[in-house]
């Protein structure tokens, strides 16, 4: 059964702007964002896996996109280092709760800019990286040397689309759903070469972080407003649960960034 | 070129990130040269490459690499220059390092800086406050002057073989004998001479006497008139042969129209005892004095004129310079924008000059002597065509061939 961490959105708020999305003018209402996170726990629940809750704290309002708390594997846990300030206090609180739940924490240099399973997913038997916006790459040898796996480091271009799971959202089966235009060329080249079946996502439908998906088995859980792509995964045999997520989106998150996996895989392939 | 060695690790092959940073690297106008590089051999294993990256301007290097640092690149440290106070004026501290005429470039504090000018045979003295680096010759050294020494944190950039435009140089590039044919060369030569006029090139001559002697001077005083000359170095003894044929038709007392006649060193003296009444020899022109000649076409045609005296001089020409170390700073000078140098006839002078020549500058020996040609060639051994001939035929059909290339 898949573990998950999630964090009440109880100081959720669009309270600075460090994205393209963010805009303190555009705020998000409190009551629809409690509906729209309480939707999404209880579609997780009710899958095959159990729900973690962090407790949210005051002035941290993104300590909700818990994605971004870090990268676990087996019982390692690596904390992120965040980009910006406003974030970076999330960090104590994050690695304080994964010790506590018997987690080893493994600290990466304080100089390396890592934003956890936001900008490090696994596909296949490998982990891919994002870069530039948050992560830095020489935060991804770092990870390759801690968890002793092949990691595929892929420049990102789109501020919109500034952490990994944004664009891209590799599957069980070994495929993705991605957005390639968010790649510059050798990142798709990289990509493409690694993973086979590979779905294209529609601007349109990527501007609704539709790549910001919880998989759990055949169950995909993303945010309404990709017809296409729910059509082509439901071809291939994935039940989709489509969220409303507007509240999240003006802060630049989704589901994927809503969740953390404890852990994303078991033991990387050396 | 300016460089820095980058270093880059991680999975760089799988994620495509070495032939990035290669790619960026040329789309900058930069270039690589990869120094080391170790493939990892198991799946999780990380790869490794060392590379070398040069570009035109300190600027421009700065700009690429903190680019390439985005991709991961780090910059390889890199030990800074040692450096030692000289002991006393005129003297290096030992273990100086000895400069050459490549550009050379020594490491302070972090940073490159380029050594100005390149000099052969000197050492380089480092102004930390100015960020600055010099060649010094010993009578330019003083007490306490920071001196390089060892050869940590230096870095010479030997000149490329240019491979843009083919020219005579290119091929060329060696020495001439007596005995093999020659016009095609020089026709060549006439070639590069022009697209040097064309495009800014500073063209030097050094004569030597046998061109007065020879009664090629005509030739010279030609390619002088068609602005084939920049500048003209020469000794004494030249000036003063050459206003002894324009004021009594002999040089050395030998007159070019009668065989067999011989006179005395008379002329020689009583041509410079002109020049130096007149007050020297643009003066001489000025008056009307000197008429004919290479030195009266230097100054009609504003050609400057670098004259040197030397120990057994009959009597030196006013504005020659007689002091040789003040000989010698003046030639650098002069001979820092030159281009391209034509050496006729003057074993020493031309061995001198080569000498300070820099690297790039393309390089033409003539001389009957062939042990003095293979000399001077060997100075400048990338951009340079020697031919061993007497230097009369050289010069008429040099100067032929620019007639000829005048009319097309």
């Amino acid at each position: 059964m898949r573990e998950l961490l999630l964090c009440p959105p109880d100081y959720y708020g669009i309270e600075y702007e460090i994205n393209p999305w963010m805009s303190v003018a555009r705020a998000a209402d409190a009551r629809i964002v409690q509906e729209q996170w309480k939707q999404l726990h209880a579609t997780l629940s009710k899958l095959d896996c159990k729900v973690h809750l962090i407790p949210p704290q005051p002035r941290l309002p993104d300590m909700v996109f818990t994605a971004n708390a870090g990268l676990t594997v087996g019982r390692k846990f690596i904390p992120s280092n965040f980009r910006h300030k406003e974030r970076a206090g999330e960090q104590p609180f994050f690695a304080k709760w994964m010790e506590q739940q018997g987690y080893e924490v493994n600290w990466l240099p304080e100089k390396l800019f890592f934003e956890g399973e936001g900008d490090a997913l696994f596909g296949g038997e490998v982990l891919f990286c994002g870069y530039k916006f948050r992560s830095d790459i020489q935060s991804h040898r770092a990870i390759a040397e801690m968890i002793g796996c092949l990691t595929i480091s892929v420049e990102l271009v789109d501020p919109r689309f500034y952490h990994l799971d944004t664009c891209f959202c590799p599957l069980p089966d070994g495929g993705a759903f991605w957005f390639p235009d968010a790649f510059d060329e050798y990142g798709q080249r990289a990509i493409r070469e690694h993973v086979t079946d590979l779905i294209d996502v529609a601007p349109e439908e990527a501007r609704h972080f539709s790549c910001n998906a919880v998989i759990i088995e055949k169950h995909i859980v993303l945010p309404q407003g990709a017809p296409q792509l729910v059509t082509k995964l439901q071809e291939r045999g994935y039940r989709c649960h489509e969220l409303p997520m507007t509240e999240f989106i003006k802060a630049g998150g989704a589901c994927k960034c809503l969740t953390m996996f404890m852990p994303q895989r078991e033991e990387a392939v050396t | 070129m300016f460089s820095e060695t980058i270093e880059l690790r991680g999975h760089i092959i799988d994620s495509l990130i070495l032939p990035k940073v290669l790619d960026q690297i040329l789309t900058h106008g930069a270039n690589f040269k990869i120094s080391e590089i170790k493939i990892g051999q198991k799946r999780a294993d990380q790869s490794f490459a060392r590379i070398e990256v040069s570009a035109e301007t300190s600027e421009a290097l700065d700009e690429l690499i903190l680019r390439l640092r985005q991709h991961g690149a780090e910059v390889a440290e890199r030990a800074d220059a040692q450096l030692a106070p000289a002991p006393a004026d005129g003297v290096f501290p030992p273990d100086f390092y000895v400069m050459t005429n490549q550009q050379t470039f020594v490491r302070i504090d972090g940073k490159e800086i380029e050594v100005r000018p390149t000099m052969m045979d000197t050492a380089i003295a480092v102004d930390r406050k100015r960020g600055a680096a010099r060649a010094v010759k010993f009578f330019d050294v003083h007490k306490g002057d920071e001196i390089v020494v060892g050869h940590d944190g230096v870095r010479v950039v030997p000149v490329q073989r240019a491979t843009s435009r083919t020219d005579v140089f290119q091929f060329i590039n060696t020495i001439i004998d007596a005995d093999e044919p020659k016009s095609a060369i020089i026709r060549e030569l006439a070639e590069e001479l022009r697209r040097a006029r064309k495009t800014k090139g500073k063209i030097a001559v050094v004569a030597g006497p046998a061109i007065v002697r020879t009664g090629a001077g005509q030739h010279l005083v030609r390619l002088i008139e068609t602005g084939y000359v920049d500048r003209l170095f020469a000794g004494n003894a030249f000036a003063g042969y050459d206003v002894e044929r324009a004021l009594f038709g002999t040089s050395l007392g030998i007159s070019l129209d009668l065989a067999f006649a011989r006179g005395g060193r008379e002329n020689l003296m009583r041509a410079v005892n002109a020049i130096r009444e007149a007050g020297g020899i643009a003066a001489a022109v000025a008056k009307n004095v000197l008429t004919s000649g290479i030195m009266h076409a230097c100054v009609r045609n504003n050609v400057d004129i670098v004259l040197l005296g030397s120990i057994r001089d009959e009597g030196s020409i006013p504005g020659a310079t007689m002091d040789a170390i003040e000989a010698q700073k003046m030639m650098r000078e002069k001979l820092a924008d030159v281009t391209h140098a034509l050496l006729l006839a003057t074993i020493r002078h031309s061995l001198a000059v080569a000498s300070m020549l820099a690297p790039t500058v393309k390089l033409v020996c003539v001389d009957i002597d062939a042990s003095a040609v293979e000399r001077v060639v060997e100075q400048q051994p990338l951009q340079s065509i020697g031919m061993i001939t007497d230097v009369k035929p050289f010069l008429r059909e040099l100067t032929d061939c620019f007639d000829k290339l005048q009319k097309t």
